[in-house]
């Protein structure tokens, strides 16, 4: 255990490594002169100087990494140098909205997949399994710029029951953050529930037919103890796995809800940045959350080797 | 080996794919008719502004209304899926056909090389895939057509010799295979005329998932901008015309069409990649 908890963790650094060397070649790949790109060809020979000495670029590539590498473990990822504002700054602001995006989608998801899939899984292809697996397999096929802009017309435009954009702080009271934050997590949640739902019901499916399972029936015990006590746990790794996996695309793939709905999060300010072509933004965030998924992706790995063994042998 | 290959159980002969199957398959076919014919067939210009039809609904002479600049949205649906199409199935096509070779190779050969090519998909699978693409394109400018297909095949390539590679894996040790190589048969003969056609279906079934999955990421930067560049239509920039300002109260249509395009292409890939699946009964594979 404590040798493969090793083995993941050596992985999880050479990936990091890997990718902090892909964002920092960024810069390079620009063509031309980068502080010319950067900065634009108005700018003052002055700025120019101070962003060359920022990367570094009059030195050696390996220098140059170095420097880079070593400001970002103090915590300096770099500014923009059009709003003067610090990456790690921007990214105070948009991680909480993220984290709130995050949580309310998967609860969402959660509370219609679970409940779905059991009532589904206990009567394979009657008529619940049928309508339920027909439209999950219809939500498969709505991406969240399709979902997204069919909420904001129902809801927002007809009905006109939640903001069509726009973000309000938990600190401007909980009913308008929900109201604000609830058209986007169901256009998050909709992508989540089918995932959820399909592996779900095919584990479950496949633990009723385990032998202790007829055991437990011979028994006389409830169908609703079988399933909660005895069937939900051992069907459950596959939904965490794809739970981890979601969470982690989440962190860098809420563009188009971020976007859509102006919500100010990760995803938002990056694409923001790339419009206004804020390059040490886009290096630096992106970073962080190629980082952040990496390490949501292998903490869940990790969790699910601990909850179940099987998985250390395959 | 023919003959092994022909005598498949009789479940299989059973029952056909099914209608639904035939009916997807037509569908996608069709589509991708009338996006390469596009410029033969009698569409209107897609970028052409008729200020004197501005967000006119759907009518005989417009077929599905027009824009707000007048622009008739038939033709701009038709023309823009030639961007969803083209990327959704050329690099998948790339994928196939390197991370196929691949995943047999290495599925097969086991040892160091399945060692070498495994952590080289690991690493690449390890970047969140629309962050990666985006980033690059932010560097690399211009976007063009060619730029998002390579970038989209090393996003599909690493995935597609997962799949691949598994399930090579469980055949390379059955009988078939093992007497094959016992009757002296060259490593490329096995490759090809044993294993491959065994893990066809499992590879094309997930190739569709992956051209789903491929057209949708389009949508998503073209939705974001950040796709083909303005004024080349294509479906995930209609649909963002058709979000902003007060398009979506004043002329739904603009958004409703191209979604209605990407709702139905997907789930004809999907019901297709699902038909097949359950067909050949494919197992899902422990990526």
């Amino acid at each position: 255990m404590l040798r493969f908890a090793a083995n993941r963790l050596f992985q999880l650094v050479v990936i990091c490594f890997l990718i902090s060397i892909f964002a920092f070649l960024l810069v390079h790949l620009l063509p031309g002169d980068p502080t010319l790109a950067i900065l634009g060809p108005n700018d003052t020979p002055a700025a120019r100087a101070v962003l060359l000495h920022q990367l570094g670029l009059n030195k050696g590539l390996l220098s140059q990494y170095g420097t880079w590498i070593t400001n970002i473990f103090h915590g300096n990822l770099g500014a923009s140098f059009l709003t003067k504002q610090t990456v790690t700054n921007a990214l105070g602001v948009a991680v909480p909205i993220d984290l709130e995006l995050i949580v309310v989608s998967q609860v969402l998801a959660l509370i219609f997949a679970i409940p779905m899939a059991l009532v589904a899984a206990l009567r394979p292809n009657k008529a619940f399994d049928k309508v339920a697996t027909t439209s999950t397999f219809g939500m498969l096929s709505l991406p969240t710029f399709v979902a997204g802009p069919l909420l904001v017309l129902v809801f927002a435009v007809t009905f006109k029951w939640v903001p069509a954009t726009g973000f309000n702080r938990l600190s401007q009271g909980l009913g308008p953050n929900l109201k604000s934050v609830i058209l986007p997590s169901v256009a998050l949640a909709i992508g989540s529930i089918t995932v959820y739902y399909r592996l779900l019901r095919a584990d479950l499916i496949a633990t009723l037919q385990e032998d202790y399972v007829t055991m437990a029936r011979s028994k006389g015990l409830s169908t609703r103890y079988i399933l909660l006590r005895h069937v939900m746990r051992p069907s459950s790794f596959s939904l965490l796995a794809g739970a981890g996996i979601s969470i982690g695309t989440l962190f860098t793939g809420a563009f188009v809800v971020e976007v859509l709905f102006q919500l100010p999060g990760i995803g938002y300010q990056l694409v923001q940045a790339i419009y206004s072509r804020d390059y040490l933004v886009v290096q630096g965030m992106a970073l962080v959350a190629a980082v952040a998924f990496v390490v949501v992706n292998f903490a869940v790995d990790f969790l699910l080797t601990v909850l179940d063994p099987r998985v250390r042998r395959a | 080996m023919a003959e092994t290959l022909g005598a498949t159980p009789a479940t299989r002969r059973g029952k056909g794919l099914g209608v639904t199957f035939w009916i997807c398959l037509a569908w996608v076919t069709l589509m991708i008719l009338l996006a390469v014919l596009a410029s033969v067939l009698p569409l209107k210009a897609p970028n052409f502004q008729d200020y004197s039809a501005v967000n006119v609904g759907p009518s005989a002479h417009h077929l599905l209304g027009t824009d707000d600049l007048g622009r008739d949205l038939l033709a701009r649906v038709i023309f823009g899926s030639r961007v969803s199409l083209v990327i959704g199935f050329f690099p998948i096509a790339i994928g196939l056909v390197v991370g196929g070779l691949a995943g047999l190779l290495a599925g097969y050969r086991a040892g160091p090389t399945d060692t070498m090519l495994n952590a080289v998909s690991f690493v690449l699978l390890a970047f969140p895939a629309l962050l990666a693409i985006m980033v690059i394109e932010t560097f690399w400018k211009p976007v063009s057509l060619l730029k998002l297909t390579v970038m989209f095949a090393f996003v599909a390539a690493p995935l597609l010799f997962r799949v691949i590679r598994a399930t090579t894996l469980s055949f390379a040790s059955r009988e078939f295979v093992v007497a094959a190589r016992a009757m002296g048969a060259k490593t490329s003969r096995i490759l090809l005329r044993e294993l491959l056609p065994n893990i066809v279906p499992a590879a094309v079934s997930f190739a569709l998932i992956g051209v789903a999955t491929a057209i949708v990421l389009e949508g998503s930067l073209a939705f974001l901008g950040l796709s083909i560049n303005l004024p080349t239509s294509s479906l995930g920039n209609i649909i963002n015309d058709g979000v902003n300002s007060n398009n979506l109260s004043l002329n739904p249509y603009i958004a409703l069409w191209p979604s209605l395009y990407i709702f139905l292409l997907l789930t004809a890939l999907n019901l297709m990649a699902d038909r097949l699946r359950s067909y050949f009964d494919v197992r899902e594979v422990k990526l």
